[in-house]
């Protein structure tokens, strides 16, 4: 007896080191593949050794829930295309919570109340579990637009949120400490409930273009939620892997907030957006905008010694990275230099542009951040914006009175020619006027972008 | 019991040190598959939600059954997108 559990916190252990290691080879290009092949042999063994404790009397369940979950898993891994995957990774974080909120509620119904320690790490498990799922699912809701990504704000907002946090704060109380206004099932399914309740007014007023910030807290969030769950149940490798992921979403949640020079409690708890309509700049004359057609764009293109390519959100939309691709080639051919330019929130979370371009067979190495081009911008011959918007906005330098006034961007305007790839002039996603659009050295290729940059490769294909 | 909790904090606590020196400086280009990778890892509720499922309380069996659907989801399908997404990324 004594010896199996030796054995398995032995194996605990080396599972750690393989998720640290793992994770550190997550860092570099070079490494990542393999990294993430350590971290989830880190998992496997954890999981086999957990499979020969002694306490187990039946391995039915479990064998019919790993089944199935794993099949889940391997067909949602497979058949995701990669313009989803911010819903994707939004819905297995909150699968990942609902998990560590089940494992939690799944001790409360067997534990001895009177262990104030217990109740207070399974009051946390729960809390930030359920947080996490329905925080996610509205996530998911918001990236897959069946719900409005629109931050959604209503009247008396921090009223009803104060209530709610004094009422989790009462359950959490009696949980510990009390234990007799309420029975013990009702305290469980009204803790779950109000939680549900949280994650959906936390997600519900963050904007669309928010999600980058949301998706990697709630990522944090779902480590907290398995760490926590790791003290309900006195386990050393679901803390260390929890705050593992805990901190490493938190990172990724802080530098999301600094590409958008702005605090992590504006990004929660402003409804950004929604109020840009009073903000200065919509009344000025903005002057007019200059089309070109993809047949005179392609001439200037043709005579350019350096493009640079600007994606966004747009270009996932339209489904262009393809065409884009063999644009680039069709460019660097014509003797060319061409790098793509990303802004650290381009897309819906972090590194989509990067992951969308790698599936179009873009080498990685061409892909630059918004520090390295700035510097050079002048010598650009051509920038091509495509989908791209409030993350090439010059009010954010020149105009204190916007929204995003101090947010880094990628400063295209400062190059000799911009084509613009727009759909149409309505504003972009945090409902923003854009400056950039009436520049005297910016031409907007108005239309689909996929079709507009398809024509340009049929133009040099000549 | 004490003891053990202040022992659980310790290993908390330097394990999140740890995990903010691991990931400071990954480039942006990876973080989408870091982000997916950690998700994954956050699956390891997997390992208590295997035990409650092989107890013999009823009401544990059923939560922690659910655990196990809903965590193997994580862990499977995190792996598995961030190796393919992974796969994506090459230098010419």
């Amino acid at each position: 007896m004594m010896d199996i559990s030796i054995l398995v916190n032995l194996i605990y252990i080396a599972a750690s080191i393989l998720f640290i290691v793992g994770l550190k080879m997550l860092g570099s290009p070079d490494t990542a593949r393999q990294g993430n092949f350590l971290s989830s042999s880190g998992m496997l063994i954890a999981v086999v050794i957990t499979l020969l404790d002694q306490s187990i009397i039946d391995y039915r369940f479990i064998a019919g829930a790993l089944l199935a979950g794993s099949v889940v898993g391997y067909f949602a891994a497979t058949k995701v295309q990669m313009t989803s995957m911010p819903e994707m990774v939004a819905i297995f974080n909150g699968f990942g919570g609902i998990a560590s909120l089940l494992v939690g509620s799944a001790e409360y119904v067997v534990s001895s109340l009177n262990n104030p320690a217990l109740m207070g790490a399974i009051y946390m498990t729960v809390l930030i579990g359920g947080l996490t799922f329905t925080g996610s699912l509205v996530a998911y809701g918001k990236l897959s637009e069946v719900i409005s990504g629109k931050p959604f704000l209503y009247k008396g907002q921090q009223f009803v949120n104060a209530i709610l946090l004094l009422a989790i704060l009462i359950v959490g109380i009696n949980m510990l400490f009390i234990q007799g206004m309420i029975s013990p099932n009702q305290t469980l399914i009204l803790l779950i409930t109000l939680s549900f309740l949280l994650g959906i007014l936390f997600v519900i007023p963050i904007g669309g273009a928010d999600m980058p910030v949301v998706i990697a807290l709630l990522n944090s969030f779902s480590g907290l939620a398995a760490c926590a769950a790791g003290f309900v149940i006195t386990n050393n490798v679901l803390i260390v892997a929890g705050s593992l992921v805990g901190a490493s979403g938190l990172i990724l949640t802080n530098i999301m907030c600094k590409a958008m020079n702005r605090s992590l409690a504006n990004v929660l708890f402003s409804g950004f957006g929604a109020v840009s309509d009073t903000s200065t700049g919509t009344g000025e004359e903005q002057g007019e905008v200059s089309p070109i057609n993809a047949q005179d764009a392609y001439l200037i293109l043709e005579a350019a010694s350096s493009v640079l390519i600007v994606p966004g959100y747009g270009m996932a939309v339209a489904q262009a990275q393809h065409a884009v691709r063999e644009l680039g080639e069709l460019l660097e051919a014509n003797g060319a230099e061409v790098k793509y330019a990303i802004h650290p929130v381009a897309g819906r979370m972090p590194g989509h542009m990067n992951v969308l371009l790698a599936e179009a067979n873009v080498s990685y190495d061409v892909l630059v951040e918004p520090e390295d081009v700035n510097p050079i911008m002048e010598t650009v011959d051509v920038c091509m914006v495509i989908g791209a918007n409030d993350v090439v906005n010059p009010d954010a330098k020149e105009n204190q009175g916007s929204p995003i006034y101090g947010m880094p961007i990628i400063e295209v305007d400062n190059s000799k020619t911009v084509f613009v790839l727009k759909r149409s002039m309505a504003s972009g996603f945090a409902g923003i006027q854009n400056p950039l659009f009436f520049k005297s050295n910016t031409r907007m290729l108005f239309g689909d972008a996929k079709e507009t940059v398809s024509t340009l490769v049929s133009e040099f294909k000549g | 019991m004490e003891s053990q909790i202040i022992l659980l904090i310790f290993i908390l606590v330097l394990s999140i040190f740890l995990g903010v020196e691991l990931i400071t400086k990954v480039p942006s280009t990876l973080h989408t598959p870091l982000m997916s990778g950690a998700n994954a890892i956050s699956g390891i509720t997997l390992v208590g939600a295997i035990l409650s499922s092989g107890s013999s309380e009823i009401m544990t069996i059923a939560l922690g059954t659910a655990a196990v659907f809903f965590a193997s989801i994580n862990v499977v399908g995190g792996y598995l997108v961030t190796n393919r997404m992974l796969g994506m990324f090459k230098k010419k």
